[in-house]
């Protein structure tokens, strides 16, 4: 579904990505850790094109992303994605932070939209939050409405950018079920977090990297129970 | 006559001319200010552009309104352009002064206005316009659905001050005839020489107008916050 070639990445003089490769199946759950600096958030938002990479290839459903004639709206649109700090629009209630892409974006009419907007704040346990701004609403609250607003574009694929990192410790859980719910219904995700313990009971595979380059990639078991490379042992030892 | 009768005898029969003085002000700075907040959200929005030459004109732009009188402006547009429409066509080209005032002030505010839109985008957080197109929205539906409605209720104070600032400086009108409020005050004190009872009350038509203005701000900041917070 997703297949990433020799992936090259950089800030001016500082290169985050040195040829990273990897491919992701539909329905897999994969799990990016590392440490901080690794590149593995540049990687994610490499995947939507938030960044532009400096070299390689990514082609997602067939679709060649760095080609000049491809659509990266359409792309966009078929991509979810979740930010650390949430990046809700402040200005806008919840269920309209979930509607304005469907109807802006696809066109639909509002009663449409917000009807899609209303079944997925009940998925995400907010169903009375539908008229609150993001202000009035806890992190974890507003983690949960950004993960609607991203499924209201019924996305096959959803990417999480450190999703729970910015979150009080109490609220970490709360969204992370609504994660394990969204990997039990067979969505392709691709997760960059600090969360060993998802990426145990929920990944398919979990890569670590490191210095911008995949170091080491396997099931969960294998990889922490049973690290290859040193520098993936120093780094789970550090964690766990 | 004892001073006090001078000055009340004078405000008075100039007064209802002032007033309509100032009706004129109100519609010059007002239409000046919409044509400006028009012009200044594209040329702000242009200034941000990555076409290098949609930029390089829009930066021209603020940059020669901003770096000269706007005295001159008038008179470019009041005198000068007539001309130059005479040397190449041969034509009478007479402009009416409101007409030129209204351009004249609508340029000149559309480059100060650009200025305060384009830090009021700025301002907003980089994470807005990521989430944005992550939805799939292109440049244009991000901007107009999320970054600007955003910016809009931040540049409000500025966008007042500009308003204040613009309707004084419509003063400068008069130099062209157009009877506003100041212009008003000159024609009766050339008749009479009552200067002062006559700029005592012109200074006072525009503490009133300012004052209004500035306060109108302050109400549309706080109910705005209030849209925020509820």
């Amino acid at each position: 579904m997703i297949v990433v070639k020799n992936l090259y990445k950089d800030f001016g003089n500082l290169k985050v990505l040195k040829g990273v490769n990897t491919f992701i199946k539909e329905q897999e759950v994969v799990v990016v850790i590392g440490p901080s600096g690794s590149g593995k958030s540049t990687f994610l938002r490499c995947l939507n094109l938030l960044e532009e990479p400096t070299s390689g290839e990514i082609i997602i459903d067939g679709v060649n992303l760095l080609d000049k004639n491809t659509d990266i709206n359409k792309v966009r649109q078929g991509l979810g994605m979740v930010f650390q700090r949430f990046n809700l629009f402040p200005h806008m209630t919840a269920l309209e932070n979930i509607s304005i892409a469907p109807m802006k974006v696809k066109g639909l009419s509002r009663e449409e939209a917000e009807k899609i907007a209303r079944d997925l704040l009940a998925k995400v346990d907010l169903r009375d939050k539908e008229d609150y701004l993001p202000d009035q609403l806890s992190g974890g609250q507003q983690q949960r409405v950004a993960i609607a607003r991203a499924l209201a574009m019924q996305p096959k694929i959803m990417l999480f950018d450190e999703p729970t990192s910015a979150l009080d410790p109490e609220m970490v859980g709360e969204v992370l079920a609504v994660m394990k719910n969204l990997a039990k219904e067979g969505m392709t995700m691709v997760v960059v977090t600090h969360e060993m313990g998802f990426a145990k009971e929920v990944g398919d595979r979990v890569l670590f990297m490191d210095e911008g380059v995949i170091v080491e990639e396997g099931s969960p078991e294998e990889l922490f129970n049973n690290p290859k490379h040193p520098r993936t042992k120093s780094f789970l030892s550090k964690i766990l | 006559m004892n001073v006090l009768e001078y000055y009340a005898k004078h405000l008075g029969a100039v007064f209802p001319s002032l007033l309509r003085g100032a009706v004129l002000t109100i519609q010059v700075t007002a239409l000046s200010e919409m044509f400006g907040i028009i012009i200044g959200m594209f040329a702000g929005l242009g200034k941000l552009s990555k076409n290098k030459i949609i930029k390089g004109f829009c930066g021209a732009y603020v940059d020669l309104i901003r770096g000269t009188p706007l005295l001159v402006q008038v008179f470019l547009i009041y005198f000068g352009l007539p001309n130059l429409v005479l040397q190449i066509t041969g034509n009478r080209f007479p402009i009416d002064p409101f007409v030129a005032a209204v351009w004249a002030c609508s340029i000149n505010s559309g480059a100060y206005v650009a200025e305060i839109f384009r830090s009021g985008i700025q301002s907003i957080e980089k994470g807005q316009m990521e989430a944005a197109r992550s939805l799939g929205m292109n440049k244009i539906q991000a901007m107009r659905y999320i970054i600007l409605p955003q910016a809009f209720r931040r540049i409000i104070p500025p966008l007042g001050n500009e308003f204040i600032a613009l309707m004084k400086d419509t003063s400068i009108l008069s130099a062209i005839g157009l009877e506003e409020l100041v212009r008003k005050g000159q024609l009766y004190t050339s008749s009479t020489f009552a200067s002062f009872p006559v700029y005592t009350g012109v200074m006072l038509i525009y503490l009133v107008m300012t004052m209004t203005v500035s306060r109108f701000v302050t109400y549309m900041e706080r109910r705005l916050k209030v849209i925020d917070r509820s």
